[in-house]
């Protein structure tokens, strides 16, 4: 099927496609336009007008600090894939953005864009959760931060309102003694994930005093659970992780089937992210 | 500026395979459409419509992209090369197959051909940044196109066959005795 028709806007500002977003409460932004226009041919979305930002300057960065990972709105997934400094600093970064799609969608699809898609079924709006990043949106009433906590509303729904466009991503940088790890299974590799979990820990010496899991296609919005207590009590962390989570059944995988994927790679996950930890720990002390 | 059907129409400079192509279309016009209609180059063919079969591959800027999920009006900054660009000029008027084209030839890589521009497109380029990949590189390399005639062994066989006659191996045996263990 073909797209419904729509204006179009090819402004080569930001302040001229935050007015015309403004100005048209039917209006979407295309960026890189991996998942808006498949929704467009299938007739899923049919916006009353396009801004595409493509030719809108400053927005292609990929800024490196102390601190994190700043992502522009027209940065490629390849390109932050491709970031050796960018996956140092935060190696979950590329552990997971190698997980998404094929490689000719990393090509055109936008990190950013990825994020304010809000697919649970999506690696990158997880990670963001996972490692509490952040959004910067802009709109003609100014700019505003959006914490990744408060960035997912629903089913392929954040919290943008109509007028804004999420500009920046933000990814925290790892802490000194902290790892990470990300695993998923899928049909074939680069297909939706059926599950994917990734772990976050921190390591004070032997003592485990964080542990995290950020869930993918388990629930309707990208889920983390907190499972330190689970892993110092010598509890199952998998089992307390599936108490907050509502895996579901669909042409894909049985919720049975969903919930044995969760203790698996939880396991797994865990075991790799205190290893990540480890490592990094003896490669600073040597 | 409208069309028939009273569909505002916007003027698209797209440059293909080093050739300008002014074109008067619909913002809902896919690049993969536009080629094919307003161009007339339909080498690039359409399969799923919507990013999963890669038949549409065109490379934009060098890298590979899906055609049926870009728009028209938004790829008027872009060098685009669809399967047509990428024969190779030797002075006739169709050009020389290329490295990729003739490994195709020479290994069966193709059926019923209507995967085969997307292939085509996506090992050009996939062999530009991996000259020399090992089969399982070459499988991954592919694996974001499908094949519906499966001929998957042949296609890989033939991604080892143009690295080697990029490199200037093999290049003028057209055989493929060397590729029976590969």
């Amino acid at each position: 099927m073909k797209p419904a028709p729509f204006a179009f806007l090819r402004p080569s500002t930001l302040e001229e496609a935050l007015a015309a977003l403004a100005g048209e409460q039917g209006a979407k932004v295309l960026a890189g336009g991996q998942s808006l226009v498949p929704l467009l041919s299938m007739r899923l979305a049919a916006p009353s007008m396009l801004v595409d930002i493509n030719a809108v300057p400053d927005l292609g960065h990929i800024d490196i600090d102390e601190a994190g990972v700043r992502i522009g709105a027209l940065a490629r997934h390849a390109e932050v894939l491709a970031s050796a400094e960018a996956a140092e600093t935060q190696p979950l970064l590329a552990m997971a953005l190698s997980h998404v799609a094929h490689p000719t969608i990393r090509n055109r699809g936008t990190t950013v864009g990825s994020l304010v898609h809000a697919d649970a079924a999506a690696e990158m709006p997880m990670v963001l959760r996972l490692l509490e990043g952040s959004v910067d949106v802009a709109s003609v009433r100014g700019r505003r931060t959006i914490p990744a906590a408060e960035l997912f509303a629903g089913p392929l729904e954040s919290t943008l309102a109509h007028d804004e466009i999420a500009v920046e991503a933000f990814f925290p940088a790892l802490a000194a003694g902290a790892g990470v790890a990300f695993e998923e299974i899928a049909r074939r590799h680069g297909d939706y994930a059926l599950v994917g979990v990734a772990a976050l820990v921190q390591l004070d010496g032997d003592e485990i005093t964080g542990a995290r899991l950020g869930f993918v296609s388990v629930s309707d919005i990208p889920t983390v659970v907190d499972v330190t207590e689970a892993v110092n009590d010598r509890a199952d962390p998998a089992a307390a992780a599936l108490a907050e989570l509502e895996p579901a059944d669909d042409i894909h995988a049985s919720a049975e089937y969903r919930a044995h994927l969760v203790k698996v790679l939880t396991t797994r996950v865990l075991a790799a992210a205190i290893d990540h930890a480890r490592s990094r720990a003896r490669k600073v002390t040597t | 500026m409208s069309n028939a059907a009273g569909e505002e129409v916007h003027d698209v400079r797209l440059h293909v395979n080093g050739s300008v192509h002014e074109v008067q279309v619909p913002a809902r016009r896919l690049l993969s459409d536009a080629l094919r209609h307003d161009c007339g180059l339909t080498g690039t063919h359409v399969g799923c419509e919507h990013g999963v079969c890669g038949a549409c591959t065109v490379l934009v800027g060098g890298r590979p992209m899906r055609s049926c999920l870009m728009l028209a009006v938004s790829a008027v900054d872009a060098e685009i090369t669809t399967v047509e660009g990428l024969t190779e000029a030797d002075g006739s008027p169709e050009g020389r197959l290329s490295p990729v084209q003739q490994a195709f030839s020479d290994c069966h890589g193709l059926q019923c051909g209507f995967c085969t521009p997307g292939f085509l497109t996506t090992i050009t380029a996939g062999l530009r940044d991996n000259p020399d990949p090992s089969e399982d590189e070459a499988r991954e390399m592919i694996a974001g196109n499908l094949c519906r005639c499966t001929g998957y062994q042949n296609i890989v066989k033939s991604v080892l066959r143009a690295a080697a006659l990029r490199d200037g191996r093999g290049a003028t045996s057209s055989g493929t005795e060397n590729l029976e263990d590969a």
